[in-house]
């Protein structure tokens, strides 16, 4: 067995004396300190929910146990509803074609706004009230857009449409628009001296530059539309699988009909995840 | 081998084919789902006109502010708590689950497995299965948001500890230490400030979230958003927007100042 | 005195990533080993500390073996071995002296190690240490605020206060600039001289190798290929080793 003073001994390493005073080990720093606030103020504001949360008497137990069962039904005993499974799929269609069309439509324009809102690119004034609006219009959550719309437009796909894209748009404007202002100013500024035209500079130099990570946001975007556009059937009726959803599990109390649906909606997101890896593999080894 | 000249003019002609199957997929799909982009865009500037006249506050809209505003901070709270509670599971799992820091390999594909499992069933079928059991309450809504969220924060915590802190924990490893004092003195200051990002990132999407929540279990914003509109008082719905649009804009303001400050 | 014997180890069956790999070194003795990448010089280093579990064969800390350890032991037997990383491998958040202090934690029970808590003693030692490699004023600077070479002398304090017998040197100046590199290598060097240590070092620059290191292992596919005083080293040897002349690097 070595002890410590051996290997003190063995190195020839002398024993430090005690020191006056004490050591310190950090300085005063920022970075810890908001994070330890950050820290704090989210725990309190948790605890402070947790102790006041209205549970509307349920007995936990109860519920827990009613819970159990429906999960039961849901995961191990999927069954289709008594309309069968043609109308499911096709619903399942119109969601995934929905997710699709508005991921297109805030692709497009998205990134028309986000070469105007990159500050490497345009420094006016134009952009930042491109920049805010985008701000404002993400602030609003999808659903309540598609609301708003189905004023207008009734509600039914059209404003499902509408309201999706609106959102779409926005967040790829804001995405696209940081992997512009990442690109290196010197590639933008070879092609400037050219004299080369400013769309002409986008689609030949900032283009082909960030297409993977366009790839990448448009296909996340895809990934969140499909469960946008399961939501909004859901919550404002505008048809599509969501809705099929909201009947079975809220209306006909069908539990083995959501169950079905949900693996339905489970096989279409890990496809589509599956295919996002793929292009975003291809596009980064070419 | 092909030509530089032939090179470009197959690539010219693969980007024609994308843009044409894009095109395509567009103009098949709003034919299927009966979508007249012309008339669908022009509705845009007549709602946003019709919004302007119907949406602007009145004098009892005004009113409605402070109970509109109570539901919204309720709502925030919600958002936050269940996104702390996730966090605190999803950290748990996430060390005992990482490449890094797990037990083996089998428990690390077994998380992977559950967390992609709670992150791909909708939202909206965590609300309504809950929603039968735990009745209309807060609880239910903090449920739904709460087994959610944990799918996404488990995945994004994994991944952290294996970027951040698989380097440094073999150094300490190697010095002799014990696995909690590796896990505390290297990985959870390490990853800590990436941690805060991801709680506060997805803060700012549960709030959103929680909206859509509340109009299924009927608690928090959600409700009383329905609620008017359901009932066509158009001024307040407009106050419930403006309101929610100043709170999320506020949380994504702060919270970007934080990243700044701890990054 | 470090011993290895027959050290043999293979990821895949039938695919040994080491053959009967044997040496010994003295204390206050520098030893290099070179080699083709992929030859399995990282796998020889971290089997001495046992990040890798090798295969078979002995490894001789003062004539206890660290293969048999159980848990606890191979603790004890860590403690003694320091090790510097290529990529410095440091907490980069923390401090400088929190860093160096890392050292300490084999030898603290597992609650005062989880919150950092160290003995005024342990902290004037890690000053002191800063002191020896130059970087006395930085104690409570965050590790992200330094140069490569910098957070290299963190990590070679930060073994230094294990008291350690051995210190393991996984490629120590292969992210460094030529300035950088000869300071570190010579810290090492006077380290190992002055505090009688053991010094093994991954090298991948053979005349840094002849210049610092007393004697120098060559690896290729896993086998020992010579092991030689480091100013017995021809170039006929190294290029056994390398397959191909290496004249222009020994210049």
């Amino acid at each position: 067995m070595i002890t410590r003073d051996d290997i003190q001994n063995v190195s020839g390493y002398k024993k430090p004396q005690p020191p006056e005073k004490k050591i310190k080990l950090r300085k005063f720093n920022w970075s810890r300190v908001m994070i330890y606030a950050v820290m704090v103020v989210l725990l309190s504001v948790t605890g402070y929910t947790l102790t006041h949360l209205d549970t509307a008497n349920v007995k936990i137990g109860d519920a827990i146990h009613g819970l159990m069962m429906t999960l039961n039904q849901i995961f191990l005993q999927p069954r289709a509803g008594s309309d069968g499974v043609m109308p499911l799929l096709s619903a399942l269609g119109i969601s995934l074609l929905l997710a699709i069309m508005t991921t297109i439509i805030g692709a497009v324009i998205g990134f028309l706004f986000a070469v105007i809102a990159s500050r490497n690119l345009t420094n006016a004034y134009f952009g930042a009230i491109i920049r805010v609006v985008m701000a404002i219009i993400r602030a609003i959550p999808t659903i309540v857009w598609v609301l708003i719309f189905s004023i207008v437009c009734g509600l039914g796909t059209n404003a499902a449409i509408l309201g999706l894209s609106f959102h779409s748009i926005a967040y790829l404007t804001k995405a696209y628009s940081e992997s512009i202002e990442e690109i290196d100013q010197t590639t933008i500024e070879a092609l400037k001296v050219t004299g080369s035209k400013f769309w002409v500079i986008v689609f030949q130099a900032i283009w082909p530059t960030i297409i993977a990570s366009l790839v990448s946001w448009t296909f996340i975007r895809l990934e969140i539309n499909f469960a946008n556009a399961i939501a909004v059937g859901a919550a404002a009726g505008a048809g599509g699988i969501g809705y099929q959803l909201f009947v079975a599990s809220g209306m006909s109390f069908d539990f083995h009909e959501v169950g079905f649906i949900v693996y339905l909606i489970i096989g279409v997101t890990i496809l589509l995840e599956f295919i996002a890896v793929k292009l975003r593999q291809m596009y980064i080894t070419k | 081998m092909s030509s530089p000249i032939k090179f470009l003019a197959q690539k010219h002609r693969k980007q024609t084919v994308i843009i044409a199957v894009i095109g395509s997929i567009y103009a098949l799909s709003s034919w299927i789902l009966n979508f007249d982009s012309f008339s669908g865009f022009t509705a845009v500037p007549k709602a946003f006109t019709w919004l302007g006249v119907n949406f602007s506050p009145t004098s009892e809209s005004v009113e409605l502010l402070p109970r509109i505003w109570q539901k919204l901070i309720e709502t925030v709270a919600l958002a936050v708590s269940s996104t702390v509670v996730a966090a605190i599971i999803a950290l748990f799992v996430a060390i005992l689950g990482s490449k890094a820091t797990g037990i083996n390999n089998y428990v690390h594909v077994i998380v992977r497995g559950i967390a992609s499992f709670f992150r791909n069933i909708p939202l909206v079928a965590w609300a309504m299965i809950l929603l039968f059991s735990f009745k209309q309450s807060d609880f239910t809504g903090f449920l739904a948001l709460l087994l959610m969220t944990v799918g996404y924060l488990i995945r994004a915590f994994m991944e952290i500890i294996e970027d951040e802190a698989s380097e440094t924990m073999m150094a300490l490893k190697a010095t002799g230490a014990s696995y909690f004092q590796v896990i505390f003195q290297a990985v959870l200051p390490q990853i800590m400030p990436s941690l805060i990002s991801w709680v506060l990132y997805m803060i700012e999407n549960n709030v959103r979230d929680a909206t859509l929540v509340g109009i299924l279990t009927g608690t928090g914003i959600g409700f009383i958003f329905d609620l008017y509109f359901k009932s066509f008082r158009f001024d307040a719905v407009g106050m419930t927007i403006l309101a929610i649009i100043i709170v999320v804009i506020v949380l994504e303001v702060l919270s970007n100042q934080i990243r700044k400050v701890i990054l | 005195m470090l011993e290895v014997k027959h050290l043999t180890k293979s990821y895949q069956k039938d695919k040994p990533a080491l053959t009967d790999i044997s040496f010994s070194v003295e204390p206050g003795n520098f030893l290099a080993i070179i080699g083709p990448s992929g030859a399995g010089k990282t796998t020889i280093l971290r089997s001495l500390n046992q990040l890798i579990k090798d295969d078979d064969g002995q490894i001789l800390l003062d004539g206890s073996d660290i293969r048999s350890d159980n848990k606890s032991q191979l603790r004890k037997h860590r403690r003694q071995i320091g090790m510097v990383f290529q990529n410095y491998n440091l907490v980069e958040r923390l401090t400088v002296i929190e860093n160096v202090l890392h050292g300490r934690l084999g030898y603290k029970s597992t609650l005062a190690g989880m919150f950092g808590i160290y003995s005024e003693e342990e902290k004037k030692e890690a000053l002191e240490l800063l002191d020896k490699v130059g970087l006395k004023d930085f104690a409570l600077q965050r590790c992200s605020e330094l140069s490569g070479g910098q957070k290299q002398r963190v990590g070679i304090a930060r073994s230094l206060i294990q008291h350690p017998k051995v210190i393991l040197c996984d490629e120590p100046i292969a992210s460094l600039d030529p300035a950088s590199s000869h300071t570190v290598m010579h810290l090492l060097k006077q380290l190992t001289i002055e505090f009688n240590i053991i010094c093994v070092a991954n090298l991948h620059q053979i005349n840094l190798a002849k210049k610092y290191a007393d004697r120098i292992v060559g690896i290729r596919q896993g086998k020992l290929v010579f092991d030689e005083e480091s100013s017995m080293l021809s170039e006929e040897i190294l290029e056994t080793l390398y397959d191909q002349s290496i004249s222009k690097e020994l210049e």
